[in-house]
């Protein structure tokens, strides 16, 4: 499982003086279904376009199997790419666009035709196998674009934003319809998508990339949960943002305080000094609420504002609900805490729903120290 | 509008093409008279008061009979057939290289296709006949490099017709093929190299058979007038040259052989709605493909 297929040594390629790509490196493993994303602009698809031959790097190299395919033309590649725009050929029916790559290579006309067959029925292609592109749905066209592919068998199929052009029903669909597909096949997928969601429930491993740069690679669970950077915990769903300075810090335990007296705890991953200033990542759905203190709420000294006393116990936190967006199975709630900061909190919506705060509410906030991540630059 | 105005788009078919058609057929249909007009009326009324039609199919018999008629329609079918197939091959990679540049220098080298268009097709022929005359540029250069001996032999050549033919002609070959590789996908290119075809693969296999609709028009663009081209042979053919263009006003000024010349103009006319219906009845089978 983790023999390496596809290996990128030190990739780049510019379009005048803007990079798109790299210098990067990256190896993708057998049987994998990684997935590459990123905002639109960086440099993704051309990343895609330089493995499938179509675009040359300006320097690096591209290993398949150990083999330098850097300089092969497209038609010798080990590889084929769906295209994001299907890039299907309007002048064949469905049945010749699949039959297209296969002829090309020159197969017995029984075996095209078994082959061609055999890819109708996977996509469930049978009742337009002989409509030509335009007279299909777009699910269709995207099936055709996915059969005519993966009829080659290739080792290495490379995906370009291949749900994009689907509405939200289909494309869920269509997800675990790749994910079967993948997993029967044993192809390897390389999909590039701009959307986090789709990245995250398809790919075994992934990588988050911006400016060209792969800014963190690891499975979906390792890259949500602890995010090495500032822009990957952005860019993957939503995400409290503390800037904090080093109190103190020992080989488990780092101790930092940021604005308004907001002490903080978390696992420490390096030596920090104190005194340095730093990033912390808090998802919204760590966060607990209760009942506000009514100990320290009931103090008569105490304005009724988000300028309280800081609570002196670390990771906690008080505020006034200012916002509620319900969302079905979840609600986000706007809290403005000390200090005006402004805090993201997810509630599940299965239980106690008569315990959710109004807007006006007083809050207090807690987390564990797990679910704070210090993020690197 | 109401539609009771509708019918007044019908005074530019009706008045301006199919009139002057009605009155060619009937010319075709008679018998030429030395008199003015030059051919017998449709009917006569006789004393008695009876009405006779007189039709005379005579005129398009010579047309099949006489070997003049035949050579100029074979002729011309030749010189109409090369013409488009070397300006298909000239315009087809041109099309190609300005389909393919960058959009600004694209815009200039339609500019400069066009460009011709503004002079008179007369003028720019005569121009020819300069350049193709024994005494001319082409010639006296060609003497000073010492490539040929003697001065150039082409002007009043079949050779110097179709030259001029294609000269004249090539735009109308390139235009709809440019508008055709214009609309190609570059990625259908891509895609086809990603399935294994080498470049000149993915031309055979994608970029041609898309490109045929405009190969079909442009074809039709340059055949259906280049069947009747009258100037250009007249002005760069030798006196041996007779194509239909020429026969045709020849019968008509020269010999005010009018039945005969309306004759051969209808079968000309005939022979090229044969040719666009063909070329329609092809369009649409590609048409169902593209």
């Amino acid at each position: 499982m983790n023999e390496v297929l596809l290996e990128l040594r030190g990739l780049s390629r510019s379009f005048g003086d803007r990079v798109a790509v790299g210098p990067l490196d990256l190896a993708i493993h057998r049987g994998e279904l990684f997935c590459l994303v990123g905002a639109s602009g960086c440099g993704k698809s051309t990343l895609l376009r330089l493995l499938a031959g179509l675009e040359p790097p300006d320097a690096g190299r591209i290993l398949f199997e150990g083999r330098d395919i850097t300089d092969a033309p497209p038609h010798l590649r080990p590889l084929n790419l769906m295209f994001q725009s299907y890039a299907l050929f309007p002048h064949l029916s469905v049945r010749n666009n699949i039959a297209f790559g296969l002829r090309q290579a020159r197969l017995a006309p029984a075996e095209i035709a078994q082959r061609v067959e055999a890819m109708l029925a996977l996509l469930h292609l049978e009742d337009c196998a002989d409509r030509h592109p335009r007279q299909i749905s777009g699910g269709q066209r995207q099936r055709v674009a996915l059969a005519r592919a993966l009829a080659r068998r290739p080792p290495l199929l490379l995906l370009d934003e291949p749900l994009g052009a689907l509405d939200r029903k289909l494309r869920e669909a269509t997800r675990e319809e790749l994910r079967r597909l993948q997993a029967e096949l044993g192809t390897t997928f390389v999909l590039v998508t701009h959307d986090q969601e789709e990245a995250l429930s398809l790919a075994t491993r992934m990588a988050v990339m911006s400016a060209g740069h792969l800014l963190q690679i690891g499975t979906p669970h390792e890259i949500y949960t602890r995010p090495a950077r500032r822009e990957v915990a952005e860019f993957l769903g939503r995400v409290n943002l503390i800037e904090a300075v080093v109190d103190r810090c020992t080989e488990e335990q780092l101790e930092c305080s940021a604005a308004g007296g907001l002490a903080l705890r978390a696992h420490s991953p390096a030596a920090l000094v104190p005194g340095e200033s730093l990033h912390l990542a808090l998802r919204p759905e760590s966060i607990r609420l209760s009942p506000s203190d009514s100990s320290l709420n009931s103090n008569p000294h105490l304005d009724h504002g988000p300028d309280r006393d800081p609570d002196p116990r670390p990771n906690h936190d008080r505020g006034v609900v200012t916002g509620i967006s319900y969302l079905g199975n979840h609600s986000l709630l706007a809290i403005t805490g000390r200090s005006h900061r402004r805090w993201l909190v997810q509630v599940g919506n299965d239980r106690a729903t008569q315990n959710l705060p109004a807007v006006g509410d007083d809050v207090g906030l807690s987390w564990d120290t797990e679910a704070m991540v210090v993020l690197g630059a | 509008m109401s539609r009771g105005w509708l019918w007044l788009c019908w005074i530019w078919p009706l008045g301006l093409l199919l009139l002057p058609l009605v009155i060619v057929l009937r010319i075709s249909l008679a018998e030429p008279r030395l008199a003015q007009p030059p051919y017998s009326p449709l009917w006569d009324v006789s004393a008695d008061g009876a009405v006779s039609i007189d039709l005379h199919l005579d005129n398009y018999r010579l047309l099949l009979e006489d070997p003049l008629y035949v050579q100029a329609w074979l002729d011309s079918l030749g010189l109409a057939a090369g013409t488009a197939l070397l300006c298909l091959v000239l315009a087809y990679p041109m099309a190609w290289a300005i389909a393919a540049s960058p959009p600004r220098r694209r815009r200039l080298f339609l500019l400069l296709v066009m460009l011709p268009f503004w002079t008179s097709l007369l003028l720019r022929i005569y121009a020819w006949m300069g350049l193709l005359a024994p005494q001319g540029m082409l010639s006296q250069a060609l003497l000073r490099l010492g490539v040929t001996e003697a001065p150039l032999a082409v002007l009043h050549s079949p050779t110097a017709v179709f030259i001029g033919m294609v000269y004249a002609y090539l735009p109308f070959m390139l235009l709809p093929i440019h508008a055709s590789l214009d609309k190609l996908d570059p990625q259908l290119l891509e895609a086809a190299a990603d399935l294994g075809c080498r470049p000149w693969q993915a031309f055979l296999r994608v970029a041609l058979p898309l490109s045929l609709p405009g190969v079909l028009g442009g074809t039709v663009l340059v055949f259906v007038p280049a069947l009747g081209e009258f100037v250009i042979p007249d002005l760069l053919g030798g006196p041996g040259s007779l194509l239909l263009g020429q026969v045709l006003w020849n019968e008509f000024f020269a010999n005010r052989a009018w039945p005969v010349a309306a004759a051969l103009a209808l079968t000309l006319l005939g022979s090229m709605a044969l040719f666009l219906l063909t070329w329609q009845f092809l369009q649409r089978r590609l048409g169902a493909l593209a």
